[in-house]
């Protein structure tokens, strides 16, 4: 058997649909959270990769490669506000991220 | 194309970095803020809308940046908000003992991720210059560190910004991969060819993520939230022009990659409109808390707007434009007004803090009628002047159920801000407010006198340019 492009796009869209279920359906802690959103990046960055060596077109890497950048800025902007929030809840976890409702 | 040419297509964005970085040493050396600091972020922000409006048109970076009359329009818009959220947050944050120079050099970083979002031509450009904004806001909506609510808002924010940002970068990913290019002119040439569906599958996602961002129902869960644990004036900051952004890039990428498969992606639309209309009119009236309420108000302005990109062609677009420059002057007015309240130094919120509020601050009381009205659509007021536009291009474009369905929509609303009018008019205030701020007091009054008469005056110049800014737009 010979791995062609449906077998890179179909490992992305498992990793990219549990990233986007680990948001949602995990209650314990805002770390998974982060650490589900890099999943979901990374699902992206396969999906990049594979189409640019499909397509013989280098502009996916490229594209790869700013979203790495991004999300490293991104985790630290998510885990800075998440120090505050720490500060204030003395938790991480998610239900208790609750004064606002309605 | 030469650097130089290209560099002076992205002047207004140069003007800007080169701002923000020499701000931030400048403010890292000095460690406080002073009236000389806040003034040249102004400057650099007014000089920016300035470049923009003087500078060139073209395409520079391989097509990755676009410069036509439509993010000219979009650019102007988005500076003067960004200006005026300065002194407004600045003055707030100082007067509860926190006022930080990193504030204005936030804002500078979040309005040059929003002139780059108008200018995007590119998949690439898009993501980043989404991001360069997002991460922008999310720190300024935590950046009342000293409030348990803001930080959670931040957090809130943060968490479903991001996911929106993965769900628009698969759909980007899709996008590329299926049409076979990240340039919008050849996504729109490879989708003449063979309407791929895969790319059409990509578009929906890049559709979901930007209807995160501008807070479009279903996406809109976070909007209440966030604008109730965020600071004051930033609420009124990223209430207003990073929606104006969102959706030009949005009227950017359907008309300019997706122009052909338009009645593919017209039914999404006419369902989160009709959806943000029917959610923000419902919703809104069960709330007693005043961010919240604007919150569900801002969605379903969103969802009118968002029915003048579905009709479609210039007449859509620029009626888009015409609503979402309004609103976003309407809604910067709107919270300036309760940056400018507070009683006892606590600040004014809840439904039941306005009451007698006319009686006892009339200015203040009779500005917030106008905000309200208008947000109703009352004539003359400018908000009446948006819908009047989306509603003429939904019935042009054959739309006409669409536009009878968001009226009663509007209905629906009418009772919770016509509430919010006999409360502040009618009932027994329940004590004296402290003295509105200058520079909060000066912006709500502004916006109000352009919420009516202004508007009226300001409509004969809006109306060209917005048509301009439209047929650029649509270009394809």
């Amino acid at each position: 058997m010979t791995i062609g492009l449906s077998q890179y796009l179909i490992v992305a869209a498992i990793l990219f649909t549990i990233g986007v279920l680990g948001i949602f359906v995990n209650r314990r802690n805002v770390i998974v959270i982060l650490m589900s959103v890099e999943l979901i990046l990374l699902a992206v960055n396969i999906n990049l990769v594979a189409f640019s060596v499909f397509l013989h077109d280098v502009v996916g890497q490229i594209f790869a490669m700013f979203v790495l950048t991004v999300a490293a800025a991104e985790a630290a902007v998510g885990l800075a506000i998440l120090v505050t929030f720490f500060r204030w809840r003395g938790t991480i976890a998610v239900d208790d991220a609750s004064v606002m409702k309605g | 194309m030469t650097f130089q040419n290209a560099a002076a297509l992205a002047r207004p964005e140069l003007i800007l970095v080169v701002a923000a970085l020499a701000l931030l040493v400048w403010g890292a050396f000095q460690g406080r803020v002073t009236a000389l600091f806040t003034l040249a972020a102004v400057a650099s922000l007014i000089a920016a809308a300035g470049a923009a409006v003087i500078g060139p048109q073209g395409r520079a970076f391989s097509g990755g940046l676009i410069v036509d009359s439509g993010a000219i329009f979009a650019k102007v818009v988005i500076y003067l908000t960004s200006a005026v959220a300065i002194p407004l947050g600045e003055r707030w944050f100082a007067r509860r003992g926190m006022g930080r120079f990193e504030y204005p050099i936030l804002i500078l970083l979040a309005a040059l991720g929003m002139g780059m979002m108008v200018s995007a031509g590119d998949l690439i450009s898009l993501y980043v210059s989404i991001e360069l904004q997002s991460l922008a806001l999310y720190i300024l909506a935590a950046f009342h560190k000293d409030n348990e609510k803001s930080s959670e808002a931040g957090l809130k924010y943060f968490v479903l910004g991001a996911l929106s940002s993965g769900i628009l970068l698969y759909g980007a990913s899709l996008v590329y991969g299926f049409a076979g290019s990240t340039r919008f002119e050849v996504i729109a040439a490879a989708m003449s060819h063979n309407a791929g569906l895969g790319a059409l599958f990509g578009l929906v996602f890049v559709i979901s993520g930007i209807a995160f961002k501008v807070s479009a129902a279903p996406f809109h869960m976070w909007t209440p939230d966030v604008y109730e644990g965020a600071p004051t004036p930033v609420v009124g900051f990223f209430a207003g022009a990073p929606k104006l952004a969102a959706m030009v890039l949005l009227a950017r990428v359907l008309s300019q990659g997706f122009g052909d498969s338009v009645d593919k992606w017209r039914q999404i639309l006419i369902l989160m409109a009709l959806l943000s209309v029917a959610v923000g009119a419902f919703a809104g009236l069960a709330q007693s808390n005043l961010k919240r309420l604007w919150a569900y108000s801002s969605i379903a302005g969103i969802g009118y707007a968002l029915i003048g990109l579905a009709a479609g062609g210039v007449v859509g677009i620029q009626a888009m434009l015409i609503n979402m420059t309004l609103y976003v002057v309407d809604v910067t007015g709107f919270f300036a007004c309760l940056a400018a309240l507070s009683r006892n130094g606590k600040p004014m919120e809840t439904l039941a803090d306005f009451a007698g509020l006319a009686r006892e601050r009339p200015a203040l009381g009779l500005a917030m009628t106008v905000f309200s009205l208008s947000a109703l659509g009352i004539p003359p007021m400018s908000g009446l002047w948006g819908k009047y536009y989306v509603f003429e291009a939904a019935l042009k474009a054959g739309l006409a159920p669409v536009a009878v369905a968001a009226l009663v929509g509007s209905v629906v609303a009418a009772f919770y801000y016509l509430r919010l009018i006999k409360v502040m008019w009618f009932d027994p205030s329940p004590g004296a407010t402290d003295a509105p701020p200058a520079e909060a007091s000066a912006v709500a009054y502004a916006a109000a006198l352009f919420g009516f008469p202004v508007v009226l005056f300001a409509l004969m110049a809006l109306d060209p340019l917005a048509h301009t800014a439209a047929v650029a737009l649509s270009l394809h």
